[in-house]
């Protein structure tokens, strides 16, 4: 276990990482259910936690795998509420699409 | 090659297809168990970076707590379906666009980084649930009970938002 990392550079994990985070905005971007959106800003908080983890590593500090125990305890708290805006949003609207909510449109 | 890049190629590949199906597959079901699988190739990789402490929580808290939220939302709510109007096609050719010239811009902002890190050998086991215990409630004492604060806020908000309204 101790020697497993070898042959890793940091570089693979930085570009997996930014590959995940973007794909994760394209899905914002790209999907107009609300859900679906909620999902891809997991997505990019896990990237983001990946990289973190792998600098932790990497540099031999602790200190970054406490900051994803935050980041985990933060989406936890944001996937509550959001869910619960999300079900308010059902009831009044009967629908996740976000296209409907367009009165601050001008 | 060394057996740690096959699974670190393995693992990535998982998780870069299964983060594309979940944004590409049009039932909201199949884009939850999606998810999971991306977060636990995502698992995997903190075992492989030798975060075990990580690795467990990824899975309890992610794979177990946020991702069931999720299915329970959607069952409650029956999106099972396909339920979204086909939309004109020039936003997601915009939202295709942009999101790619990010990734091209980020890729070419990296290349040029000098970053040539090897493992830290001497201190390799910080991801074990002894020293990250010792960090958390000595350095991290005032955060930790901080972010135990925010989950009453959540769960008051989340209680307070779901509640039918009387009239």
């Amino acid at each position: 276990m101790k020697e497993v990392l070898i042959g890793i550079p940091i570089q693979w994990y930085i570009y997996l990482s930014v590959t995940l985070f973007c794909i994760g905005i394209f899905g914002v971007l790209f999907r107009r259910n609300a859900i679906i959106m909620f999902m891809c800003i997991e997505l990019m908080l896990n990237a983001v936690n990946l990289l973190m983890v792998a600098f932790s590593r990497y540099l031999g500090d602790t200190g970054g795998q406490v900051f994803v125990f935050f980041v985990m305890v933060v989406a936890a708290a944001e996937v509550a509420v959001g869910l619960a805006i999300l079900m308010m949003i059902y009831r009044n609207t009967k629908s996740t699409d976000i296209d409907t909510l367009n009165r601050l449109k001008w | 090659m060394p057996l740690s890049q096959y699974l670190f190629f393995f693992l990535s590949f998982v998780a870069v297809l299964s983060a594309l199906l979940v944004i590409l597959d049009k039932n909201p079901v199949h884009s939850v168990l999606y998810l999971i699988i991306t977060f636990f190739s995502i698992a995997g990789h903190f075992l492989l970076l030798n975060a075990n402490f990580l690795f467990i929580v990824q899975i309890i808290v992610y794979t177990g707590a946020i991702m069931v939220l999720f299915l329970y939302v959607i069952m409650m709510l029956n999106l099972n379906k396909e339920i979204e109007p086909h939309k004109k096609n020039i936003p997601k050719v915009a939202a295709a666009i942009s999101a790619g010239i990010f990734l091209m811009s980020l890729i070419a902002l990296l290349k040029g980084a000098d970053v040539n890190l090897l493992p830290a050998a001497r201190n390799s086991n910080i991801g074990l649930l002894e020293n990250l215990g010792n960090v958390l409630f000595k350095e991290y004492m005032l955060p930790f009970e901080i972010s135990s604060l925010l989950f009453l806020g959540a769960m008051v908000g989340a209680v307070f938002l779901s509640k039918k309204e009387i009239n």
